[in-house]
């Protein structure tokens, strides 16, 4: 287990409150101006050295993608951080914008610095309102104690800071979506190439990070990226991560943790464990809805890291585990995941604007068993079609969570049909 | 089963105000918000103005909540020099911007699977009864609206409703009564947990932190 030398986010549960005056007596914007100083290439080294990887979901490292941003363009460079945290399972960074807002604005002008913007948008999901509110009090105060605005921090770098409310739209959370609901256009994302680093915001080069990713970077830059490179499970999986432990646990929580932490040890330390027990487990997503789900089997030893998960043929997301108890109706579980994803879709793309549709349709008809065995590999099917064939990741998010239901519980899926069709009247039955 | 209610309820041309106007205070407000942009990208200020509009509303409107009428989206159109149908996409686009008249108090229930998995369908039953009206629909008094939403960002504090701005978490059906009858006398019960807990800390206690815990004389 972590230590608590080692924890990041002190303040996860508000035990002091938000405001400047105590955020710098957790050491929070100590020597700000300095660490700026040391220059630009020392922070993405820095970065690199730590082997930090985007905390959003995809795991992209971190300095490696702010190394991407031009060094003359011509054009004001953004920063925009996504704080549109909507994913299925995770509320890690709402415990961020509320209780250490300071840690966020504090990495916001560091990382700004970086990839040379003189200005920074957070975008923050529209429902997150006292969220919002806290942060815009912590920006507030920094403007008036110098912390922003000219010379921000006595840094020399001149660097603004500005919220952006959304206001309910998953798909925001998708990056190029992101800018264009931030241009007050509808949130469709765009296609790639060009990448947000050529052309994001305005057209101009961007880059977009998650809340986590930027409120750790103060602190990784204050006790080095070696610090950090050393936790976690190896090179690639480096540092500490806040973990959402939801669904049937006995004590639900949010927490921060060593990356590679074993899932079962997690459950157990953090949450109170499995409700009715470990051997009560049926099924664990490990990292934010589109993650396929994972057997109790798998969960007994499995590690959450991003390559362990990988490996199972899921993957580490945001690190929001949903936990189901074998009292859990498995499918309509995922079932009500592929309606999350049929009412989300932009409508941009077909495959997914119709996809999803169809997905939520079979599901329907999964979860009471009035279908047939083959139908069960056309709606694996319908996944494949989906996946990769659009604009954005969203198809492929709706996508996942079937194939992992199939993967792992097929079984279950065909005793359904089997059972309905046992009970059934014959001109009830369909296909 | 879910209800699917995809297309946004847009209030017909007899429930629509002729005409809509900033107030005074508002119009600062709305010089700061451009303020945020860069010169010539206030299309971006569509989204806050959307919102004020549906804020100012709730101030002004007699009975029931805030809701955007089609009026308003005209003057975001004319005050940021932008098509009128660009404001009416937007509008359109996000489930948070309520296109007709709602009820004061807008109880938006979440039913994703970790709600679900923690009882929000009992939850939803609990307003249903309670308010006797179903998913989608608002009292006769314009006091409260029922609605289904998404994953709202709050999953360890499972199951969950939003009550206009605030959260109100760790729900049982009881407590979800409870909070139905003190909104039925105006007054708005303590956002947050409902069952004790620190915001998203283990309720037996910190399971990390022991010592921060131990200096705000939380254990």
């Amino acid at each position: 287990m972590l230590a608590d030398k080692d924890r990041i986010f002190t303040n996860l549960y508000g035990f002091s409150s938000f405001t400047l005056k105590d955020a710098q007596k957790r050491g929070d914007w100590k020597d700000t101006g300095k660490i700026v100083k040391k220059g630009r290439e020392w922070v993405i080294d820095e970065m690199k050295k730590s082997g930090l990887r985007g905390r959003g979901g995809a795991g992209f490292p971190t300095g490696l993608k702010w190394s991407f941003m031009p060094k003359d363009s011509g054009k004001p460079h953004y920063l925009v951080i996504n704080a549109d945290e909507s994913e299925p399972g995770t509320c890690k960074d709402r415990e961020i914008l509320r209780h250490e807002p300071h840690k966020l604005i504090e990495g916001a002008l560091i990382a700004a610095y970086a990839m040379g913007a003189n200005a920074a948008y957070i975008y923050v999901r529209g429902e997150f309102y006292n969220e919002a509110s806290n942060l815009s009090k912590a920006i507030a105060e920094a403007y008036k104690e110098g912390l922003l605005g000219k010379n921000a921090a006595k840094s020399g770098w001149d660097f603004d800071l500005y919220v952006h409310r959304g206001a309910g739209a998953y798909i925001c959370g998708e990056e190029t979506a992101l800018l264009n609901s931030l241009e007050g256009e509808k949130g469709q994302p765009r296609n790639k190439p060009p990448f947000p680093a050529m052309a994001g915001l305005y057209s101009c080069p961007t880059t977009v990070n998650n809340v986590e990713t930027i409120a750790v970077v103060p602190t990784i830059l204050r006790r080095g990226g070696e610090w950090f490179a050393g936790l976690g499970s190896d090179e690639k999986n480096t540092g500490t991560k806040l973990f959402c432990i939801s669904g049937h646990v006995n004590n639900p929580c949010t927490v921060e943790e060593e990356i590679g932490i074993p899932m079962k040890t997690l459950i157990n330390e953090h949450a109170g464990g499995v409700r009715g027990g470990w051997d009560n487990l049926l099924a664990v997503i490990p990292g934010g809805s589109s993650c396929p789900v994972l057997p109790a089997s798998i969960c007994d030893t499995v590690r959450m890291d991003f390559d362990s998960l990988r490996e199972v043929r899921s993957g580490l997301g945001t690190a929001g585990l949903i936990v189901m108890d074998k009292s859990t109706d498995i499918v309509y579980a995922i079932a009500r995941l592929s309606y999350f994803y049929y009412h989300e879709s932009c409508g941009q793309c077909t495959p997914c604007r119709e996809g999803t549709g169809w997905l939520w349709r079979l599901m329907q008809r999964m979860v009471t068993g009035n279908a047939t065995i083959e139908e069960i590999d056309m709606l694996l099917d319908i996944t494949t079609q989906i996946e990769g064939h659009t604009i954005c990741a969203h198809g492929d998010a709706s996508a996942w969570p079937i194939q992992g239901l199939i993967r792992h519980f097929r079984p279950e899926m065909e005793k359904r049909i089997l059972e309905y069709r046992k009970n059934a009247p014959s001109e009830r039955m369909v296909g | 089963m879910i209800g699917v209610i995809m297309k946004p309820v847009i209030a017909p041309e007899k429930d629509q105000p002729k005409s809509f106007t900033f107030t005074k205070a508002n119009e600062k407000t709305i010089k700061d918000i451009i303020a945020r942009y860069p010169k010539g990208k206030q299309k971006s200020a569509i989204m806050p103005l959307l919102d004020l509009v549906q804020r100012q509303m709730a101030q002004t409107t007699e009975k029931g909540g805030g809701w955007i009428p089609t009026a308003a989206m005209k003057e975001i159109a004319r005050i940021l020099d932008v098509p009128e149908m660009k404001v009416y996409e937007v509008a359109t686009f996000y489930t948070m911007y309520n296109l007709a008249p709602v009820g004061k108090y807008n109880i938006q229930c979440c039913t994703t699977t970790p709600c679900w998995l923690r009882g929000s369908t009992d939850i939803v039953k609990a307003c249903e009864k309670k308010l006797g009206i179903k998913m989608g629909q608002t009292t006769q008094d314009m006091q409260f609206t029922l609605t289904e939403v998404e994953c709202m960002g709050a999953c360890v504090n499972a199951p969950m409703v939003q009550i206009n701005d605030d959260y109100y978490e760790d729900l049982t059906p009881e407590v979800m009564e409870q909070l139905i009858e003190s909104m039925k006398g105006d007054s708005l019960p303590v956002k947050g947990p409902q069952n004790g807990r620190r915001d998203s800390m283990n309720i037996d206690g910190p399971t990390s932190l022991k010592d921060e815990a131990k200096k705000a004389k939380v254990i």
